[in-house]
């Protein structure tokens, strides 16, 4: 029975530029005298460094422990001496530095020992346990954890599926890693299909890629495997981790779920192949197979040590040719601008594309929205795209909002056929960042205003009790003088306190927890600062 | 600075779009002047020159980006299908008044391209026939039933000079439309009414042609992904549905669907007006909402109205609909259970 395969909507055939650079094999890349490992190479919280300036370090030796659940260690590429825990650019969409473990290699590459997992007989929390510290990540951009995602879930997996779609335009780092190394990223697949105890494997591969279709198809035959090579047409996004779901199985996932929750699981072939290492070899992840196209003299695949400067992996490449403009990390459509070349190559970092204004021509200047809906015919995830844009760019967050910004997975379709020529994408993550910050802020006036509430509660609160005390102790002193009764100023002072003490009960029984009559001029000021915050926020004023 | 994507889809812009809205009109526009003379080649210079005129002025007033927005070929496309909804040959001062309103008032009082809530062409001819009705039932008829089609030159003089030696019933005859309103409305029989020689074999002769090379512009520009299939389909299939019902309900005083469908307006707003993505409907339930509806009030607005046209008056009624329909027409968004299946 043929494995069916299902469709997407929208989508786009760019050009694919796939044959500058997937023609020669992966080539090893040398070893660099300096490397730079950032402590936050990863989705999650940064790792913690565990070495310190001075240390010798031996290849493969932790040198960045898990900085909390959801998160990677970092190891040491290779043997050498730390010099020290800088900060430095990196290669990052946000441009900004980030702490970074440098180490000065001795040129021994010597190895910590490693010890194989033998995760066919080991139980499968110990074999969990041994990912958990070998940094592996999701090696087809979103550097997701590995580990946290091969937890035991909540729902049966019951399809594991092995991206190799790479519908990226220039990128033909999984095809070569695929067309060279089938067997080991089988092999990788297999035993994720084990920790997962996910009944099926499908492996889905786009049909420009028939090279590495045929290596996955021979690796499947010679383990014996059932585990079904998909030929999904060439059409971007499918290598979108919800898109190709939707090719190979025909399912959604639920907005606002993880595609756990309907029992599937995806990993990129690179993924699969570096814990194919971690497993067999105790190798942890310090090395990627990175694509390195456009504009220089030698394209191609090259595996290179995390940590090392890209301009040397630009420089294996033949160097940057004359009237070159730029440098991307990933492919055209969903990377971004490098603006360092001594940002070091790390665990995202599947391809550079050296860039010339004659293979990527500057976007013209942008004219308004016609809503000709071309973008709403290539959104993948049915959006009205230019609804959301006019939304964002009024900052009417709510419609924005309503109309699921949320659910905009910032592929770049829409503007790409935008012929307004509107960078809509820009438009979103802008609206995204506003709509997380009013998030935050409102949580943050929540919680003040609960806090003030409660001050106001405890004050008023305190007042009574001493009013309570203070009444107690003037009866007792008035019972123990009752025998002086007829004294008329005893009397008047009794029926006095028997007054206050009234008052007391009844203010007592009248206290409401969010009382905030007769405050003074300051917890008034307070209070209406507090208001403007939230009406700010957006939030609708309602009176305490 | 702007982020990714870094690549985009060549030869695509608001210009290429608006050439190859012009060049679907292009087949229509020969047929026009093969059977009604040259007259429409000077309505569209005219057209295209005060167009061009109120454009760069309404710019230079916003003060926004003249040099950007000149070029964009919006108001050309504009131009031409108001030259193509009124009659050629008649005062250069028409086309003036008319292209202000499209142009100034409808389209850059609202904020200029992608903001007009009405069609602009259709605005400028709903105000001339408004205003002028006489001027705008003037149509040249077929050249072989005039006493006289006048040459280029002579177009020439009777738009800038006047009449001077022509006779207005010398060139002109009451078009299909008009003859079918007010023969219908004198009781004269239907049969009699299409033995007059204006009529053809599906509805006005040489307007049937012209109907059917803005079909054929219409189809170029769907198979160009230029529009889509909905505003076209559900338009014509409701104009023939509208007219098939009132002929058979009535069938002394209605034409039938082939004469509708085959009149220049349903074609010319079938495939090129009501599908104005600014002011019509973006989703494709919305689309065919808009369209159906559309088509019906053509028809009915045709059928009972006081003009003997509705195409433009259906689409501006609806252009006030379309955010309210698009609003309740939204798609169902990946993820989102509503109308679908999601997850196992």
């Amino acid at each position: 029975m043929t494995q069916p395969i299902y469709s997407f909507p929208g989508g786009l055939h760019p050009a694919d530029h796939k044959a500058e650079s997937n023609g020669r094999p992966i080539q090893s890349a040398p070893l660099s005298p300096r490397y730079l490992i950032p402590l936050r190479q990863h989705a999650g919280l940064p790792a913690e460094p565990l070495v310190q300036a001075g240390d010798t370090v031996l290849k493969g030796q932790p040198i960045g422990a898990p900085g909390g659940r959801i998160s990677a260690a970092v190891h040491a590429p290779t043997s050498g001496r730390v010099v020290g825990i800088e900060q430095h650019p990196l290669a990052h969409p946000s441009g900004l530095d980030d702490w970074c473990i440098v180490i000065e290699a001795d040129g021994r590459d010597e190895a910590v020992a490693m010890t194989a997992i033998d995760w066919r007989q080991a139980p499968v929390w110990e074999a969990r346990a041994a990912l958990a510290e070998m940094g592996l990540v999701g090696l087809g951009g979103a550097v997701f954890p590995s580990h946290v995602k091969l937890e035991s879930h909540l729902n049966k997996i019951e399809t594991l599926i092995l991206n190799g779609a790479e519908c990226e335009p220039w990128i033909t780092c999984d095809d070569r890693l695929m067309r060279e190394r089938a067997d080991a990223v089988l092999e990788g697949a297999e035993i994720m299909r084990r920790l997962l105890g996910a009944g099926e494997l499908l492996i889905g591969i786009e049909d420009n890629k028939p090279e590495a279709v045929a290596a996955m198809r021979a690796a499947c035959a010679a383990a014996g495997s059932d585990a079904k090579v998909v030929v999904v047409p060439t059409r971007y996004p499918s290598g979108g981790a919800k898109q190709l779901i939707q090719l190979l199985t025909g399912l959604e996932v639920p907005a606002g779920t993880l595609s756990t929750d309907i029992g599937i699981q995806v990993f990129n072939v690179a993924t699969a192949y570096a814990l194919q290492r971690a497993m067999e070899l105790g190798e942890p992840l310090i090395s990627r197979v990175v694509t390195v196209t456009g504009h220089v003299a030698r394209p191609g695949n090259y595996e290179i040590r995390l940590g090392a400067p890209i301009e040397e992996l630009i420089q294996l490449a033949g160097g940057a040719l004359p009237g070159a403009s730029g440098y991307l990390v990933g492919g055209p459509l969903m990377g971004f601008d490098l603006d360092s070349l001594h940002a070091p190559v790390t665990k995202g970092v599947n391809c550079i594309i050296v860039t010339h204004p004659a293979l990527f021509p500057p976007r013209p200047r942008a004219m308004p929205c016609t809503r000709c809906g071309q973008c709403a015919q290539a959104c993948p995830a049915n959006l009205q795209p230019f609804e959301i844009f006019l939304y964002a760019k009024a900052k009417n967050l709510d419609k924005a909002q309503a109309y699921h910004l949320a659910d905009c997975i910032e592929c770049g379709c829409c503007s790409y056929v935008c012929p307004s020529q509107i960078p809509l994408v820009d438009y979103y993550r802008f609206a995204k960042s506003e709509v997380a910050a009013r998030d935050r802020e409102k949580q943050a006036a929540e919680l003040a205003r609960d806090r003030h509430e409660f001050h106001l509660y405890r004050l008023e609160r305190e007042k009574q009790e001493k009013a309570e005390r203070l009444g107690k102790k003037a009866s007792e002193r008035l019972e123990a003088g009752a025998v002086a009764a007829d004294d008329p100023e005893a009397a008047r002072k009794k029926a006095l306190l028997e007054a206050a003490i009234e008052r007391a009960k009844q203010a007592k029984a009248a206290v409401a927890p969010a009382n905030t009559d007769n405050l003074s001029p300051e917890r008034q000021a307070e209070i209406d600062a507090i208001e403007a915050k939230r009406k700010e926020a957006g939030q609708k004023e309602t009176t305490p | 600075m702007i982020g990714s994507p870094f690549v985009l889809l060549e030869k695509n812009s608001v210009r290429i779009t608006m050439f190859k809205v012009m060049l679907a009109l292009i087949p229509g526009t020969l047929a026009h002047a093969w059977f009604f003379g040259p007259g429409i080649f000077v309505s569209l210079l005219v057209c295209g020159f005060f167009a061009l005129l109120f454009e760069g002025l309404a710019l230079l007033m916003r003060g926004c980006c003249f040099r950007n927005f000149i070029g964009d070929g919006s108001v050309l496309v504009t131009a031409w299908l108001f030259a193509l909804s009124v009659p050629p040959l008649a005062p250069w001062w028409l086309y003036a008044i008319g292209l202000l309103f499209a142009v100034i008032v409808a389209k850059h009082m609202y904020g200029g391209l992608g903001q007009n809530p009405f069609n602009p062409a259709m605005i400028g001819y709903a105000v001339l026939i408004v205003s002028f009705p006489n001027y705008m039932t003037q149509w040249p008829g077929p050249v072989h039933l005039v006493n006289h089609v006048p040459s280029l030159a002579e177009a020439f003089d009777l738009v800038f000079a006047g009449q001077g030696s022509i006779s207005v019933d010398a060139y002109t005859m009451a078009s299909p439309l008009d003859t079918v309103k007010t023969l219908l409305r004198a009781g004269v029989a239907k049969a009699d009414i299409l033995a007059n020689p204006v009529f053809g074999r599906l509805s006005g002769t040489g307007l049937e042609w012209v109907a059917g090379m803005y079909l054929l512009g219409g189809l170029a520009l769907l198979a160009n992904r230029q529009i889509t299939w909905h505003v076209p389909v559900a338009f014509l299939a409701s104009v023939v549905a509208t007219a098939g019902l009132l002929q058979a309900f009535d069938p002394t005083n209605n034409m039938g669907p082939l004469f509708h469908l085959f009149t220049a307006s349903v074609m010319l707003g079938a495939f090129f007006i009501a599908t104005d993505p600014v002011s019509g409907c973006s989703t494709p339930r919305g689309k065919l909402i808009f369209a159906g509806l559309a088509g019906f009030l053509a028809i009915v607005i045709r059928s009972y109205g006081g003009y003997p046209d509705g195409v433009a008056f259906a689409i501006l009624i609806m252009n006030v609909a379309a955010p309210f329909i698009d609003a309740y027409t939204q798609p169902r968004v990946y993820g989102h259970a509503r109308g679908g299946k999601v997850g196992r």
